[in-house]
């Protein structure tokens, strides 16, 4: 049963180990500007999860701290599912986007309607 | 590694980015990597009302693996030039 302690440790291991990483390309995309924001990923099955970036290495695995996923519906507005600290691996990622937090209050989830995002097809 | 010098080139001009989930998103190219994942800033998704799940999203990160197209300006592109650097490249290989 992993305690709030192991799981802080593995937090710490795992943000180190991104910071080890030397960036030897001379542009480097790097997801560095966008630690400890909140981030929106969208996944390669379609689904929107909304956390703060905690770390993350050069397949693009990243942590997620204080998670929820943005489930949208035709039927009805926009639910959130609380998640909590998640590690998403990278092959899922689609996009990154930094979220804009005034931008984001601004919406009014309930009246949003709109059909799920479709799955990545290669 | 063409493609990757030649988005190098790139970068400040104003792209859509079309994704296998069939997401288009438009912005300013602000950076590449080897695995040509694309940083966008300035972003709006193409059709805002069918897609409003990245309405929050100013700046962006995508994922290489995931990019169908990548739509330029047309003036903003060397054809000649990325002919025969793709010559080149394609004879070296």
């Amino acid at each position: 049963m992993p305690t709030k302690c192991s799981m802080k440790l593995l937090l710490n291991y795992l943000c180190n180990l991104f910071r080890s990483f030397n960036c030897s390309m001379a542009t480097t995309t790097g997801l560095e500007s966008l630690v400890d924001q909140i981030i929106s990923v969208i996944t390669n099955d379609g689904r929107n999860i909304v956390g703060v970036l905690k770390g993350f290495d050069q397949a693009t695995n990243i942590i997620l701290d204080e998670s929820h996923e943005r489930v949208f519906s035709t039927k009805e507005g926009v639910q959130q599912h609380v998640l909590g600290l998640y590690i998403i691996r990278g092959d899922n990622i689609g996009v990154i986007g930094e979220l804009d937090e005034e931008l984001d209050a601004s919406l009014d989830f309930s009246k949003l309607r709109a059909h799920p995002l479709k799955p990545v097809v290669h | 590694m063409l493609f990757f010098s030649y988005f190098k080139d790139l970068v400040g001009q104003e792209v859509t980015v079309e994704l296998k989930n069939d997401l288009a998103i438009r912005g300013t190219l602000h950076s590449v990597d080897q695995y040509l994942n694309i940083k966008l800033e300035n972003t709006r998704v193409v059709d805002q009302d069918k897609f409003p799940h990245m309405l929050s999203v100013r700046n962006c990160f995508i994922r290489g693996s995931v990019v169908r197209y990548v739509q330029l300006p047309p003036d903003g592109v060397d054809v000649d030039l990325l002919h025969d650097a793709a010559r080149r490249e394609a004879r070296g290989a």
